[in-house]
């Protein structure tokens, strides 16, 4: 039986993990290196690294750090932030990453998803999707949740798996940072809606949250945090014991 | 040395990493005499049989890799590369593969139940067959322990063969072994811990010349 996989994500910017981290034991808290390492250590099933740097060096600096993690640790690796063309997808794949995570870029150009399924397969694409409640719908948001697309989520999603997305990650903005669980309704509705693995992000506090994503929704095949892994408000080991004491099926 | 058998497709980087960090001397290499000359053979891939095959056949490595596995030279096939070594794979329509191990490669959705999602993607627990003794390739690994696994298609009619399964709604071929000639179904190089014991045991293994 496939184990749900917890993922821990580390947003980088030149060089360092952003977004304060307080990382136990760790002297480096902020090296995506070290704090990777630790993560995966500890269980992590996956790592998602986003570059949110801006610059093109810092592009380059991004692409030497992933290198330097996908050397040092063997567990799956996602690459998101800044991916607008297959040549994005040629250069961070080339660095170690496993998988690749569209946002903006394949809201600007849907084609970059079809084109880079074709070239990596479907496995390699990871559709990932910024949901907003709005007029009784689920809207896709775009730049970080500042821009209403008008695009209904579910359709977007949808055509994303048409496409060839092989895989989806839901950010619910609704739920984001407020720290009472993952937005159930809108990861059911996608899981109405689509076949490929649904990865549920935005709302963890704490562990009984994901407790009850996998046992309301069995359909939901991992759960993505940040913060609260950094902080150690959630630890990995605890969470998978946790969860494993409540009959769901976890790699320890 | 070991040789990663480099015929252009698919991300290197990782598993020649994860050999390095085992101490173990690696070289990618597409070249002929370079996988004759090393001790052990490593045969990656990922994406279409149909295109690996051909990728393959067009650089002659086929006919390097299939010589060496029959001169007795340890050779670990892995996720495609695995598939690589049975008789033929049914993968949009029918495709010769390198006959190393007798099989048959065929698409999983037929065999699992509905609900199940296509491709099998994620970690899963290895079993090892009754009655049998264990592969020394999971010398190191414990029945139950998790590796991770991203294939659509996998290795059938190879039971005499089948060293590791996997459940997913049916029992799914994780490894295979016929003497010298290995394959596994899943990524030992993004399998943590326990697929770092797994390469070490391949490192371990007697070199063939």
């Amino acid at each position: 039986m496939i184990t749900k996989r917890i993922i821990p994500c580390l947003d980088v910017k030149d060089g360092r993990v952003v977004k304060g981290v307080n990382f136990l034991g760790l002297s480096d808290v902020s090296s995506p290196v070290e704090l990777g390492k630790a993560y995966s250590d500890q269980g992590a099933d996956e790592l998602v690294f986003y570059d949110i740097t801006a610059s093109a060096e810092g592009r380059a600096l991004f692409t030497d750090i992933l290198r330097e993690v996908a050397s040092t640790i063997f567990i799956p690796l996602t690459v998101g932030g800044g991916i607008n063309s297959v040549e994005d997808f040629d250069r961070v794949l080339k660095c170690g990453a496993d998988k690749v995570s569209v946002n903006s870029g394949a809201l600007r150009d849907p084609s970059l998803i079809s084109a880079a399924a074709r070239r990596y397969g479907n496995q390699c694409v990871v559709l990932s999707v910024d949901a907003k409640r709005q007029d009784g719908r689920f809207r896709v948001f775009a730049k970080g949740g500042r821009e209403d697309t008008g695009l209904d989520a579910i359709e977007w999603i949808k055509q994303g798996v048409r496409s060839g997305a092989g895989e989806i990650v839901l950010n619910s903005i609704d739920t984001d940072g407020v720290k009472k669980g993952f937005d159930l309704e809108m990861l059911a509705a996608v899981c109405d809606a689509v076949d490929v693995p649904v990865i549920a992000s935005g709302g963890a506090g704490r562990a009984e949250d994901f407790v009850t994503l996998f046992e309301t929704l069995p359909k939901v095949d991992a759960g993505l945090a940040a913060s609260i892994f950094h902080f150690g408000e959630v630890r990995i080991p605890d969470l998978k014991r946790t969860l494993r004491a409540r009959g769901i099926n976890v790699r320890l | 040395m070991i040789a990663i058998v480099d015929y252009g497709v698919g991300n290197l980087f990782s598993l020649s990493c994860s050999l390095r960090s085992l101490g173990a001397e690696v070289l990618v290499t597409g070249d002929a005499g370079a996988i004759r000359a090393a001790d052990k053979v490593v045969l990656p891939g990922v994406g279409a049989f149909g295109d690996a095959a051909a990728l393959l056949r067009e650089r002659g490595l086929d006919r390097v890799v299939v010589e060496e596995a029959r001169r007795g030279k340890p050779l670990l096939g892995i996720c495609l590369g695995m598939q690589l070594l049975f008789e033929r794979s049914l993968e949009y329509g029918e495709h010769p593969g390198l006959g190393l191990i007798p099989g048959q490669v065929e698409p999983i959705a037929p065999v699992i139940p509905r609900g199940y999602k296509v491709p099998h993607i994620g970690w899963n627990a290895l079993r090892f067959p009754a009655g049998r003794p264990r592969s020394g390739l999971f010398r190191y690994v414990e029945e139950g322990e998790c590796v991770y696994f991203v294939h659509s298609y996998y290795a059938s009619r190879c039971d005499a063969y089948v060293t590791a399964t996997a459940e997913y709604g049916a029992e799914l071929t994780a490894a295979v072994e016929r003497e010298n000639v290995m394959g596994v179904q899943f990524h030992p190089e993004k399998s943590g811990a326990v697929g770092l014991r797994i390469l070490r045991a391949f490192c371990e293994r007697e070199g063939g010349r």
